[in-house]
């Protein structure tokens, strides 16, 4: 704070804005959707699609209709870039409707009903998420196994994802479907069931390292995120959890890589208006996140928390932002 | 008379305990999975209300003031086991369904409220107008809830099926689906009302 310099008017505008920071996102962004087209063909591309019109639509609906706004906040992409990530959440052949669906509850309920962006408590594109998963658990939780542009977009085979393997592996103690793991490289490249953009842990590290290059994001969520989920894997590890087959630096990794956790790390926990200001806050916040996933992979129902985990800390963002940096000229508390 | 029909009026529209006052949350948000559940929660607590507004008020000179909430609590408590046994005996498929929400109707806020801000300052007639108001108003908004999350949740109202419940999102049968539902129709209701 010492090298502050307070210099009266003109100022030079940096040219920072919504509307870029969301593009450098979305930008970002690309690399899995990449990858995700070549695993999972038309039904990347198509659920996509949906996702995204349905969410601009939304917001140009209720801003136009119910709010009676004059000037449109759908130019900021925003609703764009929720739409998005809502559909990297979603199994690739998901339903047309359960799409549109969610993305009418993430921009309508989670963005719009509390006054738009900027004002929301939780993630719209999770709020979404979590909203069809809870509704339509059946559609939500089978994946098509990846298949590129050869399988058809609706009979798609299914299959579990490596979570709902290792959650069996750990809670019931079974070693016979370790074997049913993808190896460590296709987990790392994303050659694996799940969700449409959570797949490929390499190209969502690449496109998070771009947003904190870019000063989109800064490290502190992520890392304070993948810090504890691994410090909790490797404890779960060394407390002798893990049958025989599967050591304890296989286990770390398989948790790292699969299900939401990069995607969450990277690009859910980190939304601006949803996570807390200070670095200490955002630590505390990536902790938090990291640990609710844990136990709900660990113990908990679902065979993946990173949504429910995200919402929960997004609920204590108040809070956290309670820790300020000290005001200039105030004195030092005792 | 208009100030019966005010009385009267009072607890469905103006000062609705669910929608205005915001007591009773928990049987709101609870039992009202279905029309016909949070219209039956809605009738029990209606008769309690009506009833122990009436005892109350006829016994409120006798009550002396510093134990008047157990007494009240007592008075409340006698007709909500009346009104769990003859739903045990003659209603069992919806006492299954209510379960633990019918004794939780004694600590209800709506009705020991009620009790203490009207039944033990106003007469015995008024008294009985207002746990009606009250009651109805109570009835309404949880018969509109649950038609509502019945509506979204499952696809049918009152039991009749309106479109094939593989499109319904089973989430406002779930808790989270009572809240989301509760704050938009607040929301509604409260706009109207500042019209």
């Amino acid at each position: 704070m010492k090298n502050l310099i307070v210099a009266p008017a003109p100022h030079a505008h940096s040219g920072d804005s919504v509307r870029k920071n969301m593009l450098l996102v979305i930008l970002a962004l690309l690399p899995a959707y990449v990858v995700s087209v070549i695993e999972f063909g038309w039904g990347a591309l198509i659920t996509a699609a949906i996702s995204i019109c349905a969410c601009v639509l939304t917001e140009w609906c209720i801003s136009r209709f119910v709010l009676k706004e004059q000037k449109m906040t759908i130019g900021d992409l925003s609703a764009v870039l929720t739409g998005l990530l809502l559909a990297f959440n979603l199994p690739s052949n998901l339903d047309w409707w359960i799409v549109i669906i969610g993305a009418i509850v993430a921009i309508g309920v989670g963005k719009m009903t509390f006054g738009g962006l900027g004002q929301n408590p939780f993630n719209p594109a999770l709020v979404g998420r979590v909203f069809l998963l809870i509704s339509f658990p059946a559609q939500m939780t089978t994946w098509p196994t990846p298949q590129g542009f050869g399988g058809s977009y609706v009979d798609a085979e299914t299959g579990a994802t490596p979570l709902y393997y290792l959650k069996h592996i750990v809670k019931a103690g079974d070693a016979s479907v370790i074997d049913q793991l993808p190896s460590l490289m296709d987990s790392f490249l994303g050659v694996m069931g799940g969700s449409l953009g959570e797949v490929s842990a390499l190209a969502l590290i690449i496109g998070g390292l771009i947003l904190i290059c870019c000063r989109v994001i800064t490290w502190h969520i992520p890392v304070a995120i993948i810090a504890t989920v691994a410090c909790f894997a490797a404890c779960t590890g060394l407390a002798g959890a893990l049958p025989e087959g599967l050591t304890t630096g296989e286990y770390v990794a398989y948790e790292l890589l699969s299900g939401g956790l990069m995607l969450g790390a990277f690009f859910m926990a980190t939304d601006y208006v949803t996570s807390p200001m200070s670095a200490w806050g955002k630590i505390i916040f990536g902790i938090g996140i990291g640990f609710i996933v844990m136990v709900i992979r660990t113990w908990g129902n679902y065979p993946e928390g990173m949504s429910f985990a995200i919402l929960i800390m997004n609920a204590c963002v108040p809070l956290l932002n309670k820790i300020r940096p000290q005001r200039f000229g105030e004195p030092k508390k005792a | 008379m208009s100030n019966a029909m005010k009385t009267l009026t009072n607890g469905i529209l103006k000062e609705n305990p669910t929608f205005a006052l915001v007591l009773g949350m928990c049987p709101t948000l609870a039992t009202t999975t279905s029309a016909v559940n949070g219209m039956s929660m809605g009738l029990a607590t209606l008769f309690v209300l009506v009833c122990s507004n009436v005892v109350i008020s006829m016994l409120k000179n006798l009550i002396p003031d510093k134990v008047r909430i157990p007494a009240f609590i007592v008075v409340i408590a006698t007709f909500v086991t009346m009104v769990q046994l003859v739903m045990q005996a003659y209603l069992p498929a919806i006492y299954d369904v209510l379960g633990l929400f019918i004794p939780l109707i004694v600590v209800n806020c709506i009705v020991l409220g009620r009790a203490e801000a009207f039944a033990a300052k106003n007469t015995v007639g008024l008294s009985a107008l207002d746990g009606l108001g009250m009651g109805l108003g109570f009835t309404l908004s949880l018969t509109v809830l649950g038609v509502i999350r019945e509506f979204l949740g499952a696809g049918t109202v009152f039991g009749l099926q309106i479109y094939s419940s593989q499109f319904a999102a089973l989430i406002f049968v779930l808790a989270p689906g009572a809240f989301i539902c509760l704050a938009y129709l607040m929301a509604i209701v409260n706009k109207l009302q500042k019209k």
